[in-house]
């Protein structure tokens, strides 16, 4: 069809004279067209555009102008758009046009309208009027182009002006008036799917419209329905087969071929629609398969658009339910795709080679020949699918081969977009099958230096933690990390300016980190390696900084050339570059403190991320006395700037130090959001800062880890490097050779081709596919991470990516793919997507036994540091009598040693037995543990431990009947109690019973107390969610207490004695004012608010549980009175 | 889903353009300019397809006149290709042999009948009669 353009512009002086009739052209155009076909440069174009618009501008403005040269204007004012020039002038005058203009005009004024206006904009109200009319009209023409344009651009909230105007002409006796008005509403339904819930019955009638034209736009609606909720359309499923089955026996007007098919894109569209309704549907699978067989049949002619619907018909045979007979001929029509000398047919096979390996892996094996012949293909398109089919049938055997394709590839290729799509995948294939730490390190290198800086954040990220978390084994981490640290130094030894500025930063962070595992490494060499990088000038200061905090771990010894550094470093132009310095300096000096900030082979595992930001108190509460307004949280920020849009009808009120509009006062004014007058005192300043000293300084510390992990920032540029791969697979080395002797002969070519296919498609084999259908020997990815508590959002991060476009399928779809299989072996990863639960809820140091643990993560190298607090567990105190055996202890049972837990008591005892009790807490109850000692040399039987306590529930009990007790021997039972209304002590008694002789039973009584401290736990809340909880809460009492004074500073001090003796959470001290949360085991909440007034503490509870203040407040008293 | 339809000659002039999806008017030219060369570099025997950015672009070569049709992952490309030349044929039918000049000529012309064959994106109607029937009955109004 070639000759369809013929006329070439040597035509065209005769054109411009011989246009007649209803193609009649204006002077004013025709003249525009013949400039625009004679520009010769940019600049000309510029000029030409420029005095157009100029020129319509006065034309527009003018009052003499018709309707019949505003049309000719719209269409020229179209050419200016089209060349990129903004005509938003016009704009009006096209919704003028098709308002006022006769029928022509009023379609190129709604045509005009469309193409400038996109959905949203403002004058598109002013084209409602006109909608509204022209829908009304009698001539059906304007009835018409109205409905095209309502179902272009029509704005969102004026549906309902329209939608009954529309919604009557679904049963307009005019076929092309019904199939405007269905996807009119087709439109209305993306756009605001709840206006149109009420005519689904509409569509119905629409889908059964005697037309084939209505039926058709239909399906618009329906597949996009299906597509949201399949199983509510079941019922349609035989309609759309019998509309197929009509389309195919030649049942519509002869017009609706194409080619003499019939209808085919109305085809493409019902095989869509069935195969949704097909997928993992047996029953409704075999309601259909008929049809896509006769659709398999008929598409035998030799066209294109047959061959379109034969792609479209073998994806739905792959989505539905499986029928052997069908994928049986759906396959044999991949392949003669696949092996068509058509190059676009060829294009199509390979896409739905692609799409069915992912159900058939044994498919691509038929067809290996013809693959590798593709991916030597000279087409860029033909390859890339390739390595897309290859990406999804890489297994652990042939993972080594089609790795090293793909980065040949991307040694090739320079579109950027690729590239990026590409090295994420080989990154993923290499995490996932690498076979040895080697060739895992050397392949991340070359994505690290071909990917560079375009790479995606997280490929970097998940390599470092991979490195950083390692498995189950140390030894075999520590051979990874010995690996690279190799690898690196080689690396770094070599030209290293062309090195991507994120291959560095990675290879710094791992020489800072395990530079010290390679004995044999002198250290000095790593220090100098590294400090010659700094010295490059296409080393950016993001890199420098990665560069200092690498030199900072290195273990200490080498001063001299630390110091040195430090020195040239601290007269930089960069003050982040001169405050690492200066640390560098510091920590060179104090080996002391360097253990304590960087401690060596710190366990990754359980940091805790304190993403409240508490460590940050001391400088907001700091800021706030300054003078800074409160922080919002953006959608308060967002309501209050939609506030401000309206007018201030209000009078100005009298205008305050500190901005008190910006806080958002309620009649229940929050303690959180307001501390003026305190925070504008003298002492509070000094406050903070002795709040602030206790962490580490922050500021100027770069920030490289946040809530989601590693924050990595784009750097310029730097060119694409071909590292020397020593990664080279017997297979692929041949390969390589290959090309450089001169052309062999065709049947060792072949026989080339042939050891290739083997190498790549090892372990696709019967018994060894990736099928879904059949079983599976894929080992599990080799790295295996560890779950994260905060991988959630990253990982969600990329799945949103991979619905964008699926050619590049990310991590989350394929492992769905790749588990889908073995349902015992589910992903790491996803379990943590779920894993929502903060640490910090249960952080609050109830654990004395994590102490350590925690101050070590705490103290975890620098670059982790932005994001920690220190988490320090407050010290329960005894009240009760001293211990008596501590060491019983030990005796706790394995699940329960880690709680923490009172002293051991002493609760009565007889010359037989002795009776101990000791009080664990866990969050949601209180566990009551006794140890049952046998103090004599005689076997205790039957013996039977009853508590009461009328006051308290008992939720589980363990342990309480024993049918003998050794000699000299203890057991230990344990009730977990729970406290549903408060009191403020609560006393237990029990008994025990046993028998020293058989038939004589002894009994035992024993009693205690238990307070209601016991059952307060830590509330770990942020000040905002502190603050929006306090304004719900009801119930309230105030009191003043007395304040600890013997410090210096009273607040702290008080509020630091409570939270020893109650278990509280001190949210937040904000000048003379402190918050404190807590709740009655994971019960009812109950809020504290602190005021320094005078000599006094000013408290102030609120809980949604009328008593538990005054308990609280009870043991509140008490605790600063025993103090 | 089709993004945009852009009808180019070779010397990279834009003949026509609609997008399905909002792009903003100033990156308009260097998309533009950016499809084009993609299409250019490609030579006769290499397929139909070219992957860019999000994209496919599926496109037709018409004597001078490039057809080029920026798509989702998702659509079939091969039916696409059809679908530009069914466009082509109803064009030629209209203007009988239609060349780079005609599209100029009627641009609004082209455009309505573009209209009728694709909305947002989705392919509605391939039935050249029916394309054809709006714009008829508008001309013949025009004339009388």
């Amino acid at each position: 069809m070639s000759d369809v353009v013929e006329k070439t512009l040597t035509a065209l002086p005769g054109l411009f004279e011989s246009q007649t009739g209803a193609a009649k052209i204006t002077n004013r155009l025709r003249q525009l067209i013949k400039s625009i076909t004679e520009l010769t440069s940019k600049h000309e174009e510029e000029n030409l555009i420029k005095r157009e618009l100029s020129a319509i501008k006065e034309q527009v403005s003018s009052p003499n102008t018709t309707m019949k040269q505003m049309r000719e204007i719209m269409v020229r004012a179209m050419y200016c758009e089209m060349l990129g020039y903004d005509a938003s002038f016009t704009y009006i005058h096209a919704i003028k046009l098709a308002q006022q203009g006769g029928v022509l005009e009023k379609r190129v004024g709604y045509l005009a309208v469309s193409l400038f206006l996109n959905e949203g904009h403002e004058l598109l109200l002013l084209l409602v009027n006109t909608v509204l009319k022209d829908l009304q009209s009698t001539n059906l023409i304007e009835v018409c182009m109205a409905l095209t344009v309502v179902a272009q651009v029509f704005p969102k909230d004026m549906i309902p002006a329209v939608l009954p105007l529309v919604e009557d002409k679904l049963s307009h006796p005019k076929e092309i008036i019904r199939r405007k008005a269905v996807l009119a509403l087709y439109k209305f339904y993306l756009i605001a799917p709840n206006q149109v819930q009420h005519i689904h019955a509409k569509f119905c009638k629409a889908l059964s419209d005697k037309d084939p034209g209505v039926m058709a736009s239909s399906l618009h609606i329906y597949l996009q329905l299906i597509r949201e909720s399949p199983d509510s359309y079941k019922d349609l499923t035989g309609s759309f087969v019998t509309i197929l089955k009509q389309v195919l026996g030649g049942k519509l007007p002869v017009d609706f071929n194409y080619h003499s098919v019939p209808a085919p894109w109305l085809q493409i569209q019902l095989l869509r629609i069935l195969s949704l309704l097909g997928k993992e549907d047996q029953s409704t699978s075999e309601l259909m398969y008929e049809v896509l067989d006769e659709s398999l049949r008929r598409a035998e002619m030799n066209h294109n658009i047959t061959y379109a619907i034969l792609y479209e018909c073998v994806k739905a045979v792959y989505t539905i339910h499986p029928k052997a007979e069908l994928l049986e001929k759906a396959a044999r029509c991949i392949g003669n795709f696949v092996l068509s000398p058509k190059i676009n047919l060829k294009y199509l096979g390979l896409k739905a080679l692609t799409y069915v390996v992912q159900h058939d892996a044994k498919l691509a094996l038929q067809h290996q020949m013809t693959i590798i012949e593709c991916l030597d293909h000279s087409d860029f398109t033909i390859k890339r699918e390739t390595l897309e089919l290859l990406f999804r049938i890489t297994n652990a055997q042939n993972v080594t081969v089609i790795v090293e394709k793909m980065l040949d590839f991307l040694r090739s290729c320079n579109d950027e977009h690729t590239i990026i799509h590409l090295i994420g995948k080989v990154a993923e294939l290499a995490e996932k099958f690498a076979p040895d730490n080697s060739w895992f390190i050397q392949t991340m290198n070359d994505v690290f230096s071909i990917g560079g800086d375009l790479l995606q954040q997280d490929v970097p990220n998940n390599f470092l933690r991979l490195l950083a978390e390692g498995s189950e084994s140390k030894e075999e981490d520590d051979q990874l990390r010995l690996y690279a640290v190799e690898s690196y130094l080689t690396v770094l030894k070599g030209h290293t300016s062309h090195l991507p500025q994120c291959f560095l930063q990675v290879m710094s962070w791992v020489l800072g980190e395990y530079a010290h595992l390679q004995e044999s490494v002198d250290r000095r060499e790593v220090i100098r390696l590294l400090t010659q990088l700094l010295d490059q000038r296409s080393v950016s200061s993001e890199t420098r900084v990665w560069i200092l905090s690498a030199l900072t771990k290195i273990p200490e010894g080498q001063t001299d050339l630390i110091l040195d550094l430090a020195e040239s470093l601290s007269s930089s132009q960069d003050t982040v570059l001169r405050q690492q310095a200066q640390e560098l300096r510091h920590l060179s000096q104090d080996s002391q403190l360097r253990e304590w900030v960087l401690p060596r082979g710190a366990p990754w595992d359980g940091i805790e991320v304190d993403s409240s930001l508490s460590f940050l108190d001391g400088f907001v509460s700091e800021a706030l006395a300054a003078g800074a307004a409160p922080y919002k949280p953006p959608h308060q920020r967002q309501e209050e700037l939609c506030e401000d849009r309206a007018l201030n009808l209000e009078p100005y009120s009298f205008s305050l130090p500190v901005s008190l509009s910006s806080c958002s006062i309620t009649d229940r004014q929050s303690p959180t959001l307001l501390s003026v007058s305190s925070g504008l005192s003298g002492n509070s300043a000094e406050l903070s800062q002795k709040a602030g000293s206790s962490t580490l300084i922050l500021e100027g510390v770069k920030r490289v880890w946040g809530k989601d992990g590693y924050l990595p920032q784009k750097e310029a540029t730097a060119p694409p490097v071909d590292e020397p791969s020593a990664a080279v697979q017997p297979a692929s080395q041949q390969e390589a050779a290959e090309r450089i002797e001169p052309r062999p002969e065709p049947s060792t070519q072949n026989q080339d081709k042939q050891q290739l296919a083997s190498s790549l498609f090892v372990g696709l084999g019967v018994g060894s596919s990736v099928s879904l259908l059949g079983k599976s020997e894929a080992p599990p990815p080799r790295f295996r991470k560890k779950p994260r508590p905060h991988e959630s959002s990253s990982s969600s991060g990329t799945s949103k990516r991979s619905s964008d476009s699926s050619s590049h399928s990310s991590r989350n779809t394929t492992d769905s793919f790749l588990y889908g299989s073995f349902p015992e072996e589910e992903p790491a990863t996803s379990i943590s997507t779920f894993d929502h639960t903060p640490k910090s809820t249960t952080a609050n140091g109830l654990s004395q036994n994590k102490d350590t643990k925690e101050d070590r993560h705490a103290n975890t190298s620098q670059i982790l540091g932005g994001d920690m607090v220190i988490v320090r567990p407050s010290t329960i105190q005894d009240k009760h009598p001293p211990s008596v055996s501590s060491d019983l202890t030990a005796l706790l049972p394995a699940d329960l040693k880690d709680l923490p837990h009172s002293d051991v008591i002493s609760l009565t005892s007889d010359p037989s037995l002795s009776l101990s009790s000791c009080r664990l807490f866990r969050d949601e109850a209180l566990l009551l543990v006794i140890f049952i000692s046998n103090c004599t040399e005689t076997v205790i039987k039957d013996v039977a431990v009853q508590l009461t306590c009328e006051e308290l529930k008992t939720a589980s009990l363990r342990g309480n009947v024993m049918d003998c007790l050794e000699a000299r021997s203890t057991s230990v039972c344990h009730y977990a109690l729970l406290m549903d209304d408060p009191h403020t002590n609560v006393s237990l008694t029990g008994t025990v019973s046993y028998q020293t002789q058989p038939g004589h039973t002894n009994t035992l009584p024993f009693s205690g107390t238990l307070s209601t401290a016991d059952f307060i736990r830590p509330l770990v809340v942020t000040t905002e969610e502190y603050g929006k909880l306090w304004l719900s809460l009801s119930h309230d009492v105030k009191q003043n207490l007395k304040l600890l004074t013997d410090a210096g500073d009273p607040l702290r001090t008080t509020l630091n004695a409570l939270k020893d003796a109650l278990q509280l959470h001190v949210v937040d001290i904000i000048g003379s004012e402190g918050i404190v949360a807590c709740r009655l085991l994971s019960g009812a909440p109950c809020l504290l608010h602190c005021r320094v007034n005078g000599a006094a503490l000013a408290m102030w509870l609120r809980s949604p549980h009328p008593a538990l203040p005054d308990f609280i407040l009870y043991h509140c008293q008490r605790a600063l009175a025993h103090h | 889903m089709i993004k945009f339809l852009l009808m180019v000659n070779k010397q990279g002039q834009t003949r026509l353009s609609k997008y399905y999806e909002q792009v903003e008017l100033g990156k308009r030219a260097a998309l533009e300019a950016d499809v084009v060369r993609g299409c250019l570099a490609r030579r006769k025997e290499e397929c139909s397809f070219v992957e860019y950015k999000d994209y496919k672009l599926v496109y037709r070569q018409y004597a001078a006149l490039f057809i080029v049709v920026g798509i989702t992952e998702n659509e079939n490309e091969l039916s696409i290709y059809e679908l530009v030349h069914n466009f082509v044929e109803v064009l030629d039918k209209y203007f009988s042999r239609v060349s780079e000049l005609d599209i100029m000529f009627n641009l609004d012309k082209v455009h309505i009948i573009l209209d009728e064959m694709i909305l947002n994106g989705h392919i509605v109607e391939t039935n050249k009669n029916r394309i054809l029937a709006p714009l008829l009955a508008l001309d013949k109004m025009a004339e009388s």
